[in-house]
């Protein structure tokens, strides 16, 4: 409460603001399909002038003719150059993927934007039309409007593209729903932004990456769709098209077989690119939303008192504790910590200074990739945890070391119901039969101070509070009668009178069952009402240890103090206000 | 300055015949300019609904929000719109209040540009002297939300919303997610905020220790309704409502001595109230 809010908070050592663009450019593959691709369309619109023939012209002697003479690929069964072909048909078959690819944007973007975002009437209507396109067999229906419609391929392309539409319409109808109730659209709302602008601004902003992707495969499937009608003869004979090249190659396929790869290949590589193009993009938008994890900054200790026991007493003791993860991120250095038998230790610290990651070692649950390093030691009563098999780890979990979770209700299965939960490791790890977990069950659930067991056993996690559910994993994580429980943060998920309703329920089982207890927190009140003793940790370190009233009365290190200051427990009241304020 | 008045809110329910929910039952309150009017409450007990309606982020069923003379209730949106110049809002998620794709530029130019079209110096301009006013350095401009920390992101929703000069914020849990430490300097921020524009708060919070720090007047609301409202000195240290007091006696007090006796004091009180 003392620092002057005006000293601007330190932001040296982040990285500047980097686009789409560069991140793409950076992924060799990205840069190969696009290479491809630049080449495939620049052939194409350049066609007129790299051509060394006329797409039409005809020569006799050229027919089906191999390459060479003239021919860089050879002739068509019509005598006409196929490299040339090629070029021309490039510009057509192109102009119709871009054509149906527009139209399904145009359609889709819109459409799936307004139904997102105004719902309702709207949303029915968009909605109903868009079933309906997916309900057609495309196939059929764009070959009988080549019949209704005449051999233009662009007028096929066009309704090729309103039948894609769906494919974006549901995409981004999605995206907008999963974005219209963020906060920030809220916010927007409040600077007083239009709705086209929100719109506009905000959403298309998040709706952008995947429709990038979606679209660059779309662009295949329509090339590769329009080459499919083309070889089936439908489409314009006299203009040529990649599909229109395949077909006669076909026909000639005897006298000329390698006169079917050229159009063949051009097909595959475009595809191809297109997709391991929209792959790309995808894997560098994951990348760059996921890197986020930085390195805490190192600070010395300042003032580490020896408040370590001898080894008769301590039940857990923790040596030189360090946490790793295959990023290079090292979360927790060197850490060492006791915890007596019955006496409730208190690991404090803010987000980010390593406490978890502490308790998560001791239950051998860190998160996927999370690796005790160097001379990390864990001992339980003596059994050294760090090297324990996991088959041997597990079977401690239960029976002996209990643990109570921060989210009480994203840790009950919501499919089953909450009896069943406290049931079935009462029967796998202590061995009860059905009959007996049940009655242990139901006491449990009394001794948590459920007021109607029965009827909570009977319950489904969704039809409890949230101090029942955590009075719940309480219950089952006492039930092996274990001589050391871990909560990590039991309490900062609940209303305040029901945490201090919990914490009354922890301190009654604590000398009840004379557990030891490891409670993870960042509230030095729920410190100050159970700890015996605290641990404060700050960039994976324990700054200071020490029994809770010497700490609180007197701190020593300077981060403990800060901590302590920052508390607004005894800060006075602004008075009222005069109504004719300065 | 803003008066509301018998205001409730009421969701309608799913599905044919289904009960709405009521979640404001006549709720009355006001705030004066320059002042701070904290709203304290747990999960549930409508707080939250209270600053929706005061935004127009939930419709109201009944009752009557004014602000300066002018009703709320009722109002068109795109006059609403107009009020956004006076009406302000910083929320509790700095993670998501923040469009994650926007520069701290553009985020912050946005609404200067929405309201008064245009003149992109200007507004360039003034987003350094916010950037000032909420101590963050000038380099931060092209920067996106993710590369700040939760303490640095809620100063950039706290330089929005003052964007526009408004004569209140609605401030929605702004320090629940945050650290101890943060939370205690981003508090200190908006006082000082107040005192040098003058700007009044609705500040919404669960936490009974950080709204006595903030508010010249406390309302407590349990399942939609107040049910204490007066000073903040009397409120939070002299409450006379049971509920209030039950809200006062669970907070733990980080000294292990005077948490113990509060403790005492917290059992005696549950037993008095069972008894009666």
């Amino acid at each position: 409460m003392t620092q002057p809010v005006t000293q601007p908070v330190g932001v040296e050592n982040l990285p500047v603001r980097r686009g789409l663009l560069r991140p793409v450019l950076r992924n060799p593959l990205a840069i190969g399909a696009l290479a491809v691709l630049s080449v495939i369309v620049l052939a194409s619109l350049l066609a007129p002038l790299i051509a060394p023939h006329s797409p039409t012209s005809l020569r006799l002697d050229q027919i089906n003719a191999g390459p060479g003479d003239g021919y860089l690929l050879g002739g068509d069964g019509a005598g006409r150059d196929i490299f040339s072909r090629l070029l021309y048909a490039g510009r057509n078959t192109l102009l119709g993927a871009a054509i149906a690819l527009s139209v399904a944007l145009a359609l889709g973007v819109l459409s799936g934007l307004l139904s997102g975002y105004y719902g309702g009437f709207l949303d029915g209507i968009f909605g109903w039309g868009a079933n309906l396109l997916m309900a057609l067999p495309t196939m059929i229906v764009l070959l009988a409007l080549f019949q209704a419609l005449g051999s233009s391929i662009y007028l096929s392309m066009v309704a090729f593209g309103v039948m894609l539409s769906p494919g974006f319409y549901r995409l981004v109808r999605g995206q907008v729903m999963a974005v219209k109730h963020e906060l920030y659209v809220d916010a927007a709302r409040v600077s007083g932004l239009s709705d086209p602008r929100i719109i506009g601004r905000h959403i298309l902003l998040v709706v952008r990456a995947p429709v990038v992707i979606q679209a660059s495969v779309v662009a295949g499937i329509a090339i590769v769709v329009q080459s499919g009608l083309e070889f089936l003869g439908l489409g314009d004979p006299a203009t040529p098209t990649w599909g229109g090249m395949l077909q006669d190659a076909f026909t000639n396929i005897y006298t000329s077989p390698i006169a079917i790869w050229w159009p063949g290949m051009t097909i595959a590589l475009t595809v191809a690119s297109l997709v391991l193009l929209g792959n790309a993009i995808r894997d560098v938008i994951q990348r760059t939303t996921s890197s986020s994890t930085r390195l805490p900054k190192p600070q010395p200790v300042v003032a580490l008192p020896p408040v370590l026991d001898d080894r008769e007493s301590a039940l857990l003791r923790i040596r030189n504790l360090s946490v790793g993860y295959p990023s290079g991120a090292e979360v927790v250095h060197g850490v060492d910590l006791d915890v007596r038998r019955g006496e409730v230790l208190g690991l404090v610290g803010e987000s980010g200074s390593g406490k978890t990651q502490t308790a998560f070692s001791v239950l051998g649950l860190l998160p996927p990739g999370g690796t005790l390093l160097g001379s990390s030691s864990i001992q339980f009563d003596g059994a050294e945890l760090a090297r324990l098999p996991e088959n041997e780890r597990r079977v401690l979990r239960g029976r002996r070391i209990g643990y109570i979770p921060q989210e009480p209700m994203s840790n009950l299965d919501p499919c089953f119901r909450v009896g069943q939960q406290l049931v079935e490791p009462l029967r796998a790890v202590a061995g009860l039969s059905k009959r007996a977990a049940i009655a242990e069950a139901l006491s449990l659930l009394e001794r948590v101070g459920i007021p109607e067991p029965r009827r909570t056993f009977a319950a489904y996690p969704h039809e409890i509070s949230g101090g029942m559910a955590q009075r719940v994993l309480i219950a089952g994580a006492v039930s092996g009668k274990p001589d050391l429980l871990i909560a990590d943060e039991p309490t900062t998920a609940l209303d305040v009178t029901v945490q201090a309703d919990v914490l009354e329920l922890l301190r009654d089982l604590q000398t009840e069952f004379g557990m030891a207890m490891l409670l993870v927190t960042h509230n030095f009140g729920v410190v100050a009402d159970i700890c015996d003793r605290v641990a404060v940790m700050q960039d994976g370190r324990i700054v200071e240890t020490g029994d809770v009233r010497p700490l609180f009365a007197d701190p020593r290190h300077p981060y403990t103090k800060s901590l302590l200051e920052s508390t607004l427990e005894d800060s006075t009241p602004r008075t009222r206000l005069e109504v004719n304020h300065a | 300055m803003l008066e509301a008045t018998n205001v409730v809110v009421e969701y309608a329910g799913r599905g044919w015949r289904s009960k709405g929910f009521k979640a404001l039952h006549e709720v009355s309150f006001g705030i004066r300019p320059h002042e701070t009017l904290g709203l304290v409450g747990e999960s549930g007990s409508g707080k939250t609904t209270i600053g929706r309606a005061v935004l127009g982020l939930v419709p109201v069923s009944s009752g009557s929000i004014r602000f300066d003379g002018r009703e709320l209730v009722g109002m068109p949106r795109r006059q609403r719109r107009g009020l956004s110049d006076d009406i302000q809002v910083v929320f509790q998620d700095p993670y998501s209040s923040l469009n994650p794709s926007m520069t701290v530029e553009d985020i912050l130019v946005e609404p200067l540009v929405a309201r008064r079209a245009g003149d992109r110096t200007a507004a360039s301009q003034r987003v350094r002297t916010l950037l000032d006013q909420v101590g963050l350095p000038h380099d931060a401009v092209h920067r996106l939300p993710r590369e700040f920390s939760g303490g640095q992101r809620q100063r950039i929703a706290i330089a929005r919303a003052l964007a526009l000069r408004p004569k209140l914020i609605v401030c929605d849990e702004p320090v629940s997610a945050l650290d101890l430490s943060t939370q205690a300097r981003v508090l200190d921020l908006f006082i000082s905020i107040q005192e040098e524009t003058g700007v009044a708060y609705l500040f919404i919070s669960h936490d009974l220790a950080v709204v006595r720090h903030i508010s010249h007047r406390v309302a407590v609301l349990h399942r939609g309704g107040i049910v204490e409202y007066g000073d903040a000195a009397k409120v939070t240290e002299r409450p006379e409502h049971p509920y209030t007091q039950r809200l006062l006696m669970a907070a733990p007090i980080p000294d292990p001595d005077r948490q113990a006796a509060r403790r005492q004091e917290r059992r005696a009180l549950l037993a008095s109230e069972a008894v009666a």
